[in-house]
């Protein structure tokens, strides 16, 4: 095996990227992958929260670079989907904790066993990001419809080029498909449009997000909402599969003063 | 019918145009924000290039990004003080 290795990135905080890592690392999982997840977010971690398995957390990476434990000490095996692992952030270090070379070193040492080597990339375009990106092949950039996300987006996109990273692919996270329908939200093809990089999926908001993180399951691990549906089909992208994008107009649930609103204004249907 | 449809804000611009239309122009201006040291080292370079035909009042040239609403454009003023007489013949 030799292992993809794609870093989820998005320049601004609180898009989702850190829930995008740990949905996608356990859709790979289930379709039969030996994923790694690894939380790069040095002083602030969160990934393992995310999983649900942060009490099963002993070892960090970091630990694993300066060579206190072994890199198998320190991955933590997911019991409920096999072929998953998460690789913990130090959380009383700070990102001056390892630099580039050290991650992309740690990236080659984890590349042998597992199909893909997802880095949970911190917020930021500075030293936290550039370790993140360094030992990564390939870039996932998650952004929200709205301006300051695609803004940061943007940047960070531009970084990624420069990097030569190869391929950059667009997850547009939390879109609410009747803000759209109504004109109030940015819509897919707008962010496209100025971002012009390829589209890897669509989440539309949902609230079963904030129930997976309190219960700490991805919801790709029970797949019952149409977030879950979004990041399953994200993964089968990246396995090269051709998903058609969901049908997300069917999601938006239209009240009757809504309909009559849009009648009068003559608002055009995206 | 119009005061219904002004009742029910048609003819307004939605707010998710309003983001297009923000976000484009923040874009073309964040793209196009070039630090000053950068600007300094296009300006040497242009310099460098036009010395080779003419020579330039080094001390009054003008360099900089104009920005509007819509579009962005690379300003030059550079006097001319002379065309160097190789140049000429060189066509």
């Amino acid at each position: 095996m030799a292992a993809r290795v794609i870093v989820t990135t998005s320049g601004k905080g609180g898009v989702g990227k850190t829930t995008s890592t740990a949905n996608i690392a356990a859709a790979l999982a289930k379709f039969g992958k030996k994923v790694v997840a690894v939380d790069a977010d040095v002083g602030l971690r969160n990934l393992d929260v995310i999983m649900g398995l942060e009490n099963r957390v002993v070892y960090n990476f970091i630990d694993v670079i300066e060579k206190t434990c072994k890199m198998s000490a320190a991955l933590v095996k997911d019991k409920r989907v096999p072929g998953l692992y998460l690789l913990p952030a130090a959380q009383t270090r700070t990102k001056d904790a390892v630099n580039p070379e050290q991650m992309i070193a740690l990236c080659e040492e984890l590349k042998p066993d597992f199909d893909f080597v997802l880095l949970d990339c911190p917020a930021g375009i500075e030293g936290g990001f550039k370790n993140a990106a360094a030992g990564a092949d390939e870039a996932l950039v998650v952004t929200t419809p709205e301006i300051p996300a695609v803004r940061d987006a943007d940047r960070i996109i531009g970084m990624l080029e420069s990097m030569g990273k190869s391929p950059i692919r667009l997850i547009i996270n939390r879109l609410r498909p009747n803000m759209v329908q109504d004109g109030d939200m940015l819509a897919k093809d707008d962010i496209l449009d100025v971002l012009s990089i390829d589209l890897i999926g669509v989440v539309p908001e949902d609230e079963s997000v904030i129930r997976s993180t309190n219960n700490g399951e991805p919801m790709t691990m029970t797949l019952d909402s149409p977030a879950a549906h979004a990041y399953l089909n994200i993964a089968e992208r990246l396995l090269g599969h051709d998903v058609p994008l969901m049908d997300l107009e069917s999601y938006a649930t239209r009240g009757i003063v809504s309909r009559i609103k849009k009648f009068f204004s003559g608002k055009k249907k995206r | 019918m119009d005061f219904l449809k002004k009742f029910f804000g048609g003819g307004k611009e939605t707010s998710g145009q309003v983001a297009k239309d923000r976000l484009r122009i923040v874009l073309i201006h964040d793209r196009t924000d070039i630090s000053p040291q950068l600007l300094d080292s296009l300006r040497d370079e242009i310099v460098e290039v036009l010395t080779k035909y003419m020579d330039i009042d080094t001390n009054k040239i003008e360099i900089d990004l104009d920005r509007d609403e819509k579009a962005v454009a690379l300003v030059a003023n550079i006097p001319v003080l002379r065309i160097k007489r190789g140049s000429i013949e060189m066509q």
